[in-house]
C-alpha cells in the first residue's frame, strides 16, 4: 500500500508538470494576442496574463516595466518568483525525486530532462526565442503525460492524474474569468476585432482553436467559448471533462484501496451540478460569480483529498 | 609512485606488451580510436545525468549535483583470482559478524586477551545502547563493502573494511548497463559474470532475516531523504527490489512495533534496510537533540520485532584502530589465517609505532582512526612541509586518533585522459551479503580510479571516478548462440 508521503508527492508532481504547461501555454497566447494588437492593448494583453495567475502584486513589487520581455522572464524563468515555470519544474521534480521508485524510470528522466534544459538558462530572449522556449515546455510536459500513461496503472498514477485534473480545472477556471476583468481599450466595440483577438487567446491557451471550429459553425462568439470551456466534455481542458476525470480517478482509487471518504462525495456532487449547468444560466448569473464559485469548490475539494489520503 | 606500479591489463610490459590474458582488450583499445572512446564516455555520463546518478558535495555550494566521472575502460578480474578473493571475502565477512555478536555478547575475545578491552570498551564506534541485543537471526552485518588494493599479480590487501552503511552498489549495477550498451563488442570478446542479480540477492538476504516467522516479511529502505548526496542509490535499490522507500517521519513506533503510514492506514515493517547513520535513527536511544530519526525504534529492535540492516553498534568493527587486529580476529573466530592480509599498520597508540611515524611522516599515509570520505588524511610523498607539520603536531596531541600505513605501489588499470590512454590507480570495493542462510559476493563490484595522474586518493568527494569491473567466468567450449525460431527467415535455403 502507498505510503500518504509519496501520495502527496505524486499528487503534487501532476498539479506542478500541469501548470508549468499552462503557463507555457499561457505565455505563447499572449504574445500572439500582443502582436496582434494596437497599443495599448498589448500592454494590456501582459497585464492579463499576469491577472490569470493570481501574480499582478507579486510583478508589482519587482518594480518592474509592464513589457513583454519583463513579464514573459517573470513568468517564465524568474527563480525569485514562485509561480514561474522554471520554478514549476523545480517543484515537480523536487517531488519527483522524493518518491523516485514511485515512477519509472521514463517519468523520471521526462522531468530530470525538462530540469537541466531549464537551469542555466538566464533569459528568455526575444519573443522567438521566448516561443522556443515555450515549445520546449510544452514537448517535455506531453513527454511526462506520455510516459505517465506508461507506468503501472495504479495509484501512482492515478494519483499523478488527480493532481493534473485538479489543477487543470482551476487554471481554465481562471484564464475564463480574466476575461471578466480584461476591459476592452476605449473606442472598441464588443464583437470588434480586439475582442475577438482576446477570445481566440482564451481558445490557443487550451488548444481548442480548432476544436471550437469543428463544434460551433456559427463563427466566434463568447456565448459558445464559455459554453466549450464550461460544459463541452469532449474538450480535455474543459471544467466538465475535468470534474468528470477527478471523480473516475478517485473511484480507481476507492477500488484500489477499498474505502471512499469526503472526497469522492464532494466530487460526485460537482460532477452532478456541471451536468446539469445550462450556459445561459451561466451568462445570466454572472459568469465571474459562477467561475469565483467554482474556484472556490475546487479548493475545498483539494483540501478533501489532502485529509482522505492523509497527506500530512 | 606511477612508475613501476603493476598495471592490471598492461602488467609490467606497458602497452605493448599486455598481460596474455587481456590481450583482446589491449587490442580493442588500440583499434577503437581515442575520439570514439570519449564519444561513448560523454554518452554514459549524458544518461548518468539522465537518470540523475548525481551526488552533491559537501561544502561544495556551487556545484550542488554533480555526477561522479565514469571511465569506458574497464577493469578485469580473472576467474581464479576472483575465486580467491571470494574465499577471503567470505572468510573476513564471517569472522565481522562472529566479533560483532561477541562483542554485544560475552566478549570472549577481551577476555582472552586478543584485544586490548580498552580498545572496545571505551571506543565511540561502541554503543552500549545496543549492548546485548542480539539481532534477529544473530546478522550484524548483512552488507559489507571489503576495500581492497592490490600491488602485484598475486597481492590484493584488505585498506578498509565498510560493516556500517557502505555505499556504492549502485554505480556497479549501472557502470555494467552503461558498458553493455556503448561497448558490447566487449562482452564478445569477454565472458563476463552478471552483476544485475544483486538486487534479488540483497532482497533475499533481507527476507531471510525477518524476525518471527512471517510468511511475507515487509521490507523497505530507509533514507534520510532526496537531499542527501546517495539519495539516488537509495531510490535505486528500493525501486529495483520493488519495496518501499521510506523517510523517518514515514514510520511510527506503537507498542514497539514498527509501522509505515500509507494511505490505507498502518502497515506493519518486518525488515530496514537503512541508510542513516546510528546517531540520527532514533533520538529516544541516540542523540535527543536530533529532529530525525524514529522515536522508539531501538526499543522495537530490542524485543526483536524488527531487524535493521546493518545492526547499529557496527562501526566497532570497521573502526580503523579495531583494523590493524583483523588477522588475529580472523583466526580467533574461524581457527584460519586470514585469507586476505591486512595493509602494515601502525598504531600510533603505542610508543614504539608513533615513534616509527614521527620519524616517516614524509613516506607513510597517516588517517584518523573515526575518518572517512579521504577527508582527515595525510599522502606522505605527496603532502607539502606544512601539512607534515601539521599532521605531526596533531599525532604528538592525540596519537591514539591515528593510524599510519606504508604508501603501497597501488595498481593501475589503462584509463581515458585528456592525452590519451594512461595508466591511473585504483582500488576496489566488492560487496558480501550474509542473511541467516549463509554469505554471498556479487561476482564484481566498484571500482575507483584516482583520475589525476599519480594520485593515491580515489575518493569521489576528491576527484575520483569509477570504471565497471568484468569477473570472467571459466571459458568452457564456446557457445553458439541458437535462434531456432527467433530470427526472422532469410529464406528455405538460408
Amino acid at each position: 500500500m502507498m505510503l500518504s508521503r509519496t501520495a502527496a508527492a505524486l499528487y503534487w508532481l501532476g498539479r506542478y508538470v500541469e501548470r508549468a504547461d499552462f503557463i507555457a501555454r499561457l505565455v505563447e497566447a499572449t504574445i500572439r494576442l500582443d502582436a496582434l494588437s494596437a497599443r495599448p492593448a498589448g500592454e494590456q494583453a501582459w497585464q492579463s496574463a499576469l491577472t490569470v495567475t493570481y501574480t499582478e502584486e507579486a510583478f508589482a513589487a519587482t518594480g518592474l516595466d509592464l513589457t513583454q520581455d519583463r513579464v514573459a522572464r517573470f513568468l517564465t524563468l524568474d527563480e525569485e518568483h514562485p509561480g514561474s515555470i522554471i520554478r514549476c519544474i523545480d517543484m515537480a521534480r523536487n517531488n519527483a525525486r522524493a518518491v523516485r521508485t514511485a515512477l519509472t524510470r521514463e517519468a523520471w528522466t521526462a522531468i530530470n530532462r525538462a530540469w537541466w534544459v531549464f537551469h542555466n538558462r538566464p533569459t528568455p530572449g526575444n519573443a522567438t526565442a521566448t516561443l522556443g522556449l515555450v515549445e520546449t515546455v510544452k514537448a517535455e510536459t506531453r513527454g511526462f503525460e506520455g510516459s505517465i500513461h506508461r507506468m503501472m496503472r495504479n495509484e501512482g498514477a492515478w494519483l499523478i492524474q488527480l493532481g493534473a485534473a485538479i489543477e487543470r480545472a482551476d487554471n481554465t477556471s481562471r484564464l475564463l474569468d480574466v476575461k471578466y476583468h480584461l476591459l476592452l481599450p476605449a473606442g472598441e466595440q464588443v464583437g470588434g476585432v480586439v475582442d475577438r483577438d482576446q477570445w481566440t487567446t482564451i481558445l490557443q491557451t487550451v488548444s481548442a482553436v480548432n476544436a471550437y471550429r469543428w463544434l460551433y459553425r456559427d463563427g466566434l462568439t463568447p456565448a459558445n467559448v464559455i459554453d466549450l470551456l464550461i460544459t463541452r466534455h469532449e474538450l480535455p481542458r474543459s471544467l466538465a471533462a475535468c470534474v468528470e476525470e477527478v471523480v473516475q480517478l478517485l473511484n480507481q482509487l476507492a477500488k484500489h484501496t477499498g474505502k471512499q471518504g469526503e472526497a469522492d462525495r464532494m466530487a460526485r456532487a460537482r460532477m452532478a451540478a456541471i451536468q446539469k449547468t445550462r450556459t445561459a444560466d451561466v451568462i445570466s448569473g454572472g459568469l465571474h460569480e459562477y467561475l469565483g464559485a467554482f474556484i472556490r469548490e475546487n479548493a475545498l475539494l483539494d483540501s478533501a483529498i489532502a485529509r482522505q489520503f492523509r497527506f500530512i | 609512485m606511477g612508475s613501476g606500479a603493476y598495471d592490471e591489463i598492461w602488467g609490467h610490459g606497458g602497452p605493448a606488451a599486455p598481460r596474455s590474458e587481456f590481450a583482446a582488450l589491449s587490442q580493442w583499445l588500440e583499434d577503437t580510436p581515442g575520439a570514439e572512446l570519449q564519444r561513448r564516455q560523454q554518452a554514459a555520463e549524458a544518461a548518468f545525468r539522465q537518470l540523475g546518478i548525481t551526488f552533491a558535495v559537501y561544502g561544495d555550494t556551487d556545484a550542488a549535483e554533480r555526477i561522479i566521472p565514469f571511465d569506458i575502460v574497464p577493469r578485469i578480474f580473472l576467474p581464479d583470482e576472483w575465486a580467491r578473493l571470494s574465499e577471503g571475502l567470505i572468510q573476513r565477512t564471517q569472522a565481522i559478524n562472529l566479533f560483532l555478536e561477541d562483542i554485544y555478547g560475552r566478549r570472549r575475545i577481551l577476555a582472552e586477551g586478543v584485544i586490548p578491552p580498552e580498545l572496545v570498551m571505551l571506543n565511540e564506534q561502541f554503543r552500549p545502547e545496543v549492548d546485548g541485543i542480539r539481532p534477529p537471526h544473530g546478522v550484524f552485518a548483512h552488507i559489507c563493502g571489503i576495500d581492497l588494493v592490490r600491488t602485484g599479480p598475486d597481492q590484493f590487501f584488505v585498506l578498509e573494511d565498510n560493516a556500517r552503511t557502505p555505499s556504492g552498489v549502485s554505480y556497479m549495477l549501472e557502470n555494467r548497463e552503461a558498458m553493455i550498451r556503448l561497448c558490447p563488442e566487449l562482452f564478445r570478446s569477454f565472458r563476463v559474470a552478471p552483476v544485475d542479480s544483486y538486487p534479488d540477492m540483497l532482497h533475499h538476504t533481507m527476507r531471510s532475516v525477518a524476525p518471527g516467522d512471517t510468511i511475507s516479511p515487509v521490507c523497505v529502505v530507509l533514507t534520510p531523504g532526496h537531499f542527501n548526496s546517495a539519495y539516488y542509490e537509495h531510490s535505486f535499490l528500493a525501486d529495483s527490489m520493488g519495496i518501499e522507500l521510506v523517510e523517518a517521519a514515514d514510520l511510527v513506533v506503537d507498542d514497539d512495533v514498527v509501522y509505515m503510514q500509507t494511505i490505507a492506514g498502518r502497515v506493519r515493517v518486518d525488515v530496514i534496510y537503512r541508510r542513516i547513520d546510528d546517531d540520527f535513527l532514533d533520538p529516544v536511544t541516540f542523540r535527543p537533540d536530533s529532529l530525525l530519526g524514529v522515536p522508539g525504534l531501538i526499543a522495537a529492535y530490542r524485543a526483536g520485532n524488527v531487524a535493521l540492516i546493518n545492526a547499529p553498534g557496527n562501526g566497532i568493527a570497521d573502526d580503523k584502530a579495531i583494523y590493524s587486529y583483523m588477522p588475529e580476529i580472523v583466526r580467533f573466530y574461524t581457527g584460519e589465517d586470514a585469507k586476505l592480509p591486512n595493509v602494515e599498520t601502525f598504531r600510533c597508540r603505542e610508543p614504539g609505532a608513533l615513534k616509527y611515524v614521527l620519524d616517516h611522516l614524509s613516506e607513510l599515509v597517516v588517517k584518523l582512526v573515526d575518518g572517512s570520505g579521504g577527508y582527515g588524511m595525510l599522502v606522505g610523498p605527496t603532502a607539502s612541509k606544512r601539512q607534515i607539520e601539521e599532521f605531526r603536531a596533531a599525532l604528538i596531541a592525540e596519537p591514539h586518533r591515528y593510524i599510519a600505513q606504508p604508501t603501497l605501489a597501488l595498481s593501475t588499470v589503462p584509463t581515458l585522459a585528456d592525452q590519451g590512454l594512461a595508466p591511473r590507480h585504483v582500488d576496489f570495493r566488492p560487496f558480501v551479503l550474509t542473511g541467516s542462510d549463509g554469505v554471498r559476493v556479487v561476482p564484481g563490484g566498484l571500482t575507483r580510479v584516482a583520475l589525476k595522474e599519480g594520485s593515491l586518493v580515489v575518493n569521489s568527494s576528491q576527484g575520483g571516478g569509477t570504471k565497471d569491473s568484468f569477473v570472467l567466468v571459466e571459458t568452457g567450449p564456446s557457445q553458439t548462440q541458437h535462434q531456432d525460431g527467433m530470427a526472422q527467415s532469410q529464406g528455405a535455403d538460408a
